[in-house]
């Protein structure tokens, strides 16, 4: 129960994000009521908590979606308030929403994503292999998909985005073991690429292998800050 | 510290409006909600004008009015069924991450209702020329052509924007008629007059019917470029 | 966020000053003479008779309608436009438009009363009647939005745009019905250019109306305001209570 740590200071700022004070209303409800704490880049870091802890508004948050009430947010180097174009341009979201369009193919959606940042047929056909889409389930309309199926083109949908900042909403859920393996797979290579990866979930058994340091959110806070056990790369 | 791939507004705006216009008509394309839903609404609508009207003189008299009046109905219909299908996965939140500006999605969006809102609109005219019977003449024919194109992008404009503001709110549908009907009303007015002076349906000369293009390319205009300006704060960016 | 100094106790204070309670003794005088005069000192007209004296009440109200549309446009541009959004022109903006709909509300009603006592008829589709209808029908979307939800700063953004939007649209809707009705003769008796042939006391009754509306406009927007000022900061003081259960949640059992 101790309180998360002040950020380290690294030269050349190497922060993507860093909360301070940090608070956010949805319907006069405070979200976030003061949340302070950072992540390096090249991080894999796990936000675990109960329901309602403010896990989700913590990642909407990071990706421009909530205004900041109070306190002092930057995030891949950026303000949050006075730069949320381009930090929202630099990461990708997924949310409890796909962000898919049901009616469109698997590579329809992964196309169209793609497009809005002008990558080309050819990066759009090397995420769709790199989620395993390629082939039949390609021109299946996302709506008929499984559950599994459409959280893997939405993560096509970010891999076809490049983004620097990869923000997850218990991720893991509805997928299988295979696609689990998979997902961390994708995110360990991610992260060696360059990427800081944030993922908020549940199941800390399952996902704390992954990450690099696991955050405690509870109140709207958070309240906890531990190196993952697993690796060796914790603060 | 930033790879060079994210730079700032490497998309134009105009491309990524053409892009969202695309998607929402591969959409309606696949999904054929419009065609299969909506088209029947509007058409059976126009029967029972027939059936309010009761006398062949009225309904042929006003069918102009009663067409406009169809297709305002219908808009309210296509422009919740528009921002559904943005809201029903998350999709508005992740053309925001995108970094997809509010001018993009207003005019892209726009676009692809105005596409849908022109055929929507021939199959009523055509359906008000077999049920109540006007007469087509050759001299009106420009003017109504003009009046339908321009009618339609205005009609689009309004519903995509003030549909933009009540998709937020779940719940909130109900307060997208009270916004849009009001605004529209010069749409109704000048069209209708315009078609009206086009089929000579009133007594009207065809030379009647164009001052109101201007009101209609007025009224587009306005809506076109102060809905470009407002549709950042109402979608909350 | 919000405007009020700490010390301010939301659950007391009330919106009054000497300055508002000046104003609305004003008012409620004005209101008082207008009423001797309209009802038992200024003549019943020729033409019209006794109906005439539906004109103190609504050519005022008619006045300050159209003056909230503007106070509230203009209030909404400065809070979008200035770089401080202040939350100050929202408020503003909200408070006008409320006692505007107020006064739209009295101008249709004793307009449709009037018409129907000088034309046999409620309604008319004159421009201005039909306008003040569409601006009526605009201000109650305009408060809806209002009331939509999210923060201060997001009611405040939203609501200026719909504002600025029906700028945009009354205009055109009064220049479309007028279009449209081009062959309507216009009313003789509300006609702008005073056409009735109002004898002196008459036209002083009238301008009390205007004056006495006025002062009750004023006093009933700054209420109105101090109100809004006070509800934000309830809502807020709300918020510092919510926070601290918020925080305090991390330690319940249930939050590890």
């Amino acid at each position: 129960m101790s309180p998360a740590p002040d950020p380290t200071t690294h030269p050349g700022g190497g922060l993507a994000v860093e909360f301070t004070d940090a608070v956010a209303i949805v319907g006069g409800f405070p979200v976030l009521a003061g949340a302070n704490f950072h992540v390096r880049r090249g991080e894999i870091v796990l936000l675990h908590g109960p329901n309602g802890a403010g896990k989700t508004s913590l990642l909407r948050l990071c990706a421009g979606l909530l205004p900041l009430e109070r306190g002092q947010a930057r995030v891949l180097g950026l303000d949050l308030v006075r730069q949320r174009a381009d930090v929202r341009r630099r990461v990708g979201l997924l949310g409890h929403g796909n962000g898919l369009y049901v009616d469109l193919t698997v590579s329809e959606n992964v196309a169209f994503w793609g497009a809005t940042v002008g990558a080309g047929a050819g990066e759009i056909a090397a995420a769709l292999v790199r989620m395993g889409l390629d082939g039949r389930l390609a021109t299946v309309a996302v709506g008929r998909c499984s559950a599994g199926q459409k959280r893997r083109t939405a993560l096509a949908c970010l891999v076809v985005r490049r983004a620097e900042l990869w923000l997850l909403d218990e991720p893991h859920a509805s997928l299988d073991a295979v696609a689990r393996d998979e997902l961390d797979d994708l995110l360990r290579k991610a992260a060696a690429a360059g990427a800081t990866v944030i993922v908020a979930s549940h199941e800390t058994e399952r996902a704390a292998p992954l990450a690099t340091r696991q955050l405690a959110v509870a109140g709207g806070r958070v309240v906890d800050d531990t190196p993952s056990p697993g690796v060796g790369r914790g603060t | 510290m930033a790879p060079d791939h994210s730079v700032a507004g490497a998309i134009p705006p105009w491309r990524l409006a053409w892009l969202i216009a695309l998607k929402d008509l591969r959409i309606e394309a696949r999904s054929r909600v419009v065609v299969y839903q909506v088209l029947p609404f509007a058409v059976i609508v126009m029967v029972m004008f027939g059936f309010a009207l009761d006398d062949d003189g009225i309904a042929q008299r006003v069918a102009p009015g009663l067409i406009w009046l169809a297709t305002l109905f219908s808009l309210l219909v296509v422009v919740q069924r528009s921002f559904a299908v943005e809201a029903a996965d998350g999709a508005l939140d992740a053309l925001r991450v995108a970094g997809v500006d509010a001018v993009s999605i207003f005019l892209g969006k726009a676009l692809a209702m105005a596409a849908q809102l022109v055929v929507l609109e021939l199959v009523l005219f055509v359906t008000a020329v077999v049920l109540y019977g006007p007469r087509v003449r050759p001299g009106g024919l420009a003017l109504l052509v003009v009046t339908w194109v321009l009618a339609t992008i205005g009609l689009a404009l309004v519903g995509t924007l003030y549909g933009g503001l009540t998709a937020g709110f779940t719940g909130r549908e109900t307060l997208l008629p009270l916004l849009v009907l009001p605004v529209v009303a010069p749409v109704l007015i000048g069209a209708t007059r315009a078609v009206e002076s086009a089929l000579g349906t009133t007594g009207a000369a065809v030379s009647e019917g164009w001052p109101w293009i201007g009101l209609l390319t007025v009224f587009a205009g306005a809506f076109g470029v102060g809905g470009s300006l407002a549709f950042g704060p109402l979608i909350d960016e | 966020m919000s405007i009020p100094p700490d010390d301010t106790d939301i659950t007391t204070a009330g919106t009054s000053s000497a300055a508002t309670r000046l104003l609305g003794t004003l008012a409620v005088v004005g209101v008082a003479w207008l009423v001797a005069f309209g009802l038992l000192f200024s003549p019943a007209d020729r033409d019209q008779r006794e109906s005439v004296r539906i004109m103190y009440v609504h050519v005022p109200s008619a006045w300050l309608a159209y003056l909230a549309f503007i106070v509230t446009a203009g209030a909404s541009a400065l809070y979008l436009f200035r770089a401080a959004h202040s939350l100050v022109w929202d408020r503003l903006a909200g408070a006008s438009a409320e006692v505007g709909v107020v006064f739209m509300g009295i101008t249709l009603l004793t307009g449709m009363l009037w018409g129907r006592l000088s034309w046999g008829v409620f309604w008319t589709w004159d421009a201005r009647l039909t306008t003040t209808a569409f601006l009526f029908v605009t201000y109650v979307g305009y408060l809806a939005v209002r009331r939509l939800g999210g923060t201060h700063q997001q009611r405040a953004r939203r609501s200026a745009a719909v504002a600025l939007l029906g700028v945009l649209e009354i205009p055109l809707v009064h220049f479309s019905v007028r279009l449209w009705r081009n062959l309507h003769q216009e009313s003789t008796v509300a006609r702008p250019d005073g056409d009735v042939k109002m004898d002196g006391l008459m036209l002083f009754s009238l301008v009390v109306g205007l004056v006495a509306f006025t002062l009750l406009y004023v006093w009933l927007v700054i209420h109105r305001q101090r109100a809004l000022v006070l509800e934000d900061a309830a809502e807020d003081h709300g918020l510092e209570q919510a926070l601290s259960d918020r925080r305090a949640e991390a330690a319940l059992p249930g939050g590890r």
